[in-house]
């Protein structure tokens, strides 16, 4: 069968090829990842049904869910702006700025999430505008959504930017010159060709916020069923010695985080195939 | 063949991973000792006495490597293979936790060494802004409506345990004097009752909490950096230390009428040294903490030493007399206190999930 395929490929090197990626990614991805399947799944079942039922495991998984949803949708729509002003409306000065999105990346993330508590606490620098209009920020679930925001921008921008760069000015020329309205430019023009790089860095951002710790532990102030995420609840099980428990969550949040990245990713697939068939 | 190909690839990158196993070759004796994070200081002092110590004794040079962090994180570093040849964490669940585990060291480890091979102590006190505005002199003005209390969260710092059972012990205590029943002659239900009320005392006292940070560093600096809460609620040594290292922090120390007596535990892993042939050494490394000197240098680095005697009149006074009560008097032991407290069906879960019910109704 192999022969069959390579027949395909006029490339040399196709065989090392194949060989390097295969080995590469066993040790990076496949096996840590098989750990975790055979010893979750040699767990007893009432370890399961002891997280399922519990109501602070409960309200940290909907939290992280629900926060990093969030986050990956502010960023989509304000790392959109960022990219595209980045792209299309290059300014003195913005190549510094094109280098300041990728620091998330780069910074400790414990390092951002102290930053950002300083900012966001009561007495912070920002905090103290938000307190008279009764916004609580940090030590609230929104603390957690603004560290996930901060954390997944990169993600966006950078899925964005060669995509819009890709676009071909002469369409929306030609669409401007029929009569279309700048919003029907968006929709019916740039929009359906950088859809594939939005729903890319959309869950990017959203499969890093699901897993992020550092950042968040210190602004989220980790109150039971109200601002614990479930990274603080593996992290806090592990640090009872609870190997158990904190495998069987982790199971259960990489099950759930692969089924929504599954979704999104056939999403995708479904639309690229669309556009093949009509285009 | 691609086959062979893929095949010779995987066993050359099994070859390079091997390379990389190192050999460490030096004449100096090695004693790593895995501790945990306010020992700091104490720990670089006494080991630079040690080393010289050993070498005036037997003419051999001893290097003592030093690693701290969270007591359970160290823990599990030992348990996932870190040589470490004592440890000295914050407390005895965690190296029970290392002997169950990993089976390094016998189950009966705390028996080999004096004082439950504790050998420095502390307690549970508070910190206060100067003047101590809200007047807090005691557990019980913890839980006055709009006092706002910080600690780091039991479920994921060891040391903060130490605070939940010192909270739960006062009230238990003040719950049995209240009623006039003494301890050692004390019933099932008498027990119950106390156990409830040292329940809603607990609770009252969480209500007041504001954030849960994860570890007793991050609660010391939301407390003091940021300005956050009336009270810190923390270990003695590390309130004297803040105290010194922030002068004029304008901060001040209550020290409350009943506490708990914090026991840090040291032992030696057993199979570590027989294996480095360092069992001597790392056994005199930790028999000499309880040595005059020990003790003496475990009190200026704020460590209540097990034998006042040593220590002299300057480093005695930073410990007031206060009633304390040790662990085993009131919870059994670890295993025990765990089980009831900060397991899944524990108290602490109990408490959270009642005051969120309350909140919603």
């Amino acid at each position: 069968m192999i022969r069959q395929i390579k027949q395909k490929h006029f490339l040399p090197g196709f065989g090392i090829g194949l060989g390097f990626t295969l080995s590469y990614l066993s040790l990076l991805v496949l096996i840590p990842l098989s750990i975790l399947a055979v010893k979750s799944l040699s767990l007893d079942w009432t370890v399961y049904r002891s997280l399922l039922i519990d109501p602070r495991t409960y309200a940290a998984i909907k939290l992280t869910f629900l926060s990093s949803l969030v986050a990956a949708g502010i960023n989509l729509v304000f790392g959109f702006i960022v990219a595209w002003t980045l792209v299309r409306l290059p300014f003195p000065g913005s190549r510094l700025i094109d280098a300041l999105i990728d620091l998330p990346f780069a910074l400790p993330t414990a390092v951002s999430g102290i930053a950002l508590t300083s900012l966001y606490v009561r007495t912070g620098l920002l905090g103290r505008y938000l307190e008279p209009y009764g916004v609580q920020a940090a030590f609230a679930p929104l603390g957690v959504i603004i560290a996930l925001t901060f954390i997944g921008l990169p993600f966006v921008v950078r899925t964005l930017q060669p995509a819009l760069q890709d676009i071909d000015k002469e369409y929306e020329e030609a669409a401007i010159s029929l009569g279309a309205s700048p919003f029907r430019v968006f929709a019916s023009v740039i929009f359906p060709s950088i859809r594939p790089a939005m729903l890319t860095g959309f869950s990017l951002a959203f499969a890093r916020a699901l897993g992020e710790y550092g950042s968040v532990v210190f602004i989220s102030g980790n109150m039971p069923m109200k601002t614990e995420i479930v990274s603080l609840l593996i992290v806090g099980k592990m640090e009872r010695f609870d190997y158990e428990g904190a495998t069987a969550l982790a199971a259960i949040t990489l099950l759930a985080s692969f089924l929504i990245l599954l979704a999104i990713n056939l999403t995708q697939w479904h639309y690229s195939r669309k556009v093949q068939q009509t285009g | 063949m691609p086959f062979v190909r893929l095949i010779s690839l995987c066993l050359f990158l099994l070859f390079l991973s091997g390379c990389f196993s190192y050999s460490g070759k030096d004449t100096a004796v090695e004693i790593l000792n895995v501790s945990y994070d306010p020992t700091r200081e104490f720990y670089r002092e006494y080991n630079a006495w040690f080393e010289k110590k050993a070498f005036e004794r037997t003419g051999k040079h001893v290097r003592i490597l030093q690693s701290h962090g969270a007591s359970g994180k160290q823990a599990r570093f030992v348990i996932d293979g870190l040589e470490a040849h004592v440890v000295t964490l914050a407390l005895a669940y965690d190296i029970d936790a290392i002997a169950q585990k990993s089976g390094s060291l016998s189950k009966d480890w705390q028996t080999r060494l004096p004082f439950a091979s504790a050998p420095y102590t502390s307690t549970i006190v508070f910190l206060v802004r100067k003047g101590n505005p809200r007047n807090i002199q005691d557990w019980n003005d913890l839980i006055k409506p709009g006092v706002q209390v910080i600690t780091p969260s039991p479920m994921t710092s060891g040391g903060a345990r130490w605070n939940y059972l010192a909270a739960w012990g006062y009230a238990w205590l003040i719950s049995l004097e209240k009623r006039g029943v003494i301890l050692s002659a004390i019933t099932e239900d008498e027990r119950r009752q106390a156990d409830e009320d040292a329940f809603s005392f607990v609770s009252a006292l969480f209500r007041n909490v504001p954030v849960l940070d994860s570890g007793a560093r991050a609660a010391t600096t939301t407390f003091a950096r940021r300005g956050i809460g009336d009270a810190l609620v923390t270990w003695e040594n590390e309130a004297l230390l803040a105290m010194k290292s922030l002068p004029g922090k304008a901060l001040e120390i209550i020290t409350p009428s009943i506490s708990i007596l914090t026991e840090p535990v040291v032992a030696k892993v057993d199979e570590v040294t027989a294996r480095r042939q360092t069992d001597a050494l790392a056994q005199s490394y930790l028999e000499m903490l309880y040595s005059p000197e020990g003790q003496a240098m475990a009190a200026r680095h704020h460590f209540r030493p097990r034998h006042m005697e040593f220590v002299n009149a300057e480093d005695k006074n930073q410990f007031p007399d206060l009633h304390l009560f040790t662990l085993e008097e009131l919870f059994t032991d670890w295993q025990t206190a765990h089980k009831n407290h900060f397991s899944e069906t524990g108290s602490f879960n109990k408490i959270y999930q009642s005051l969120y019910s309350l909140e919603n109704q």
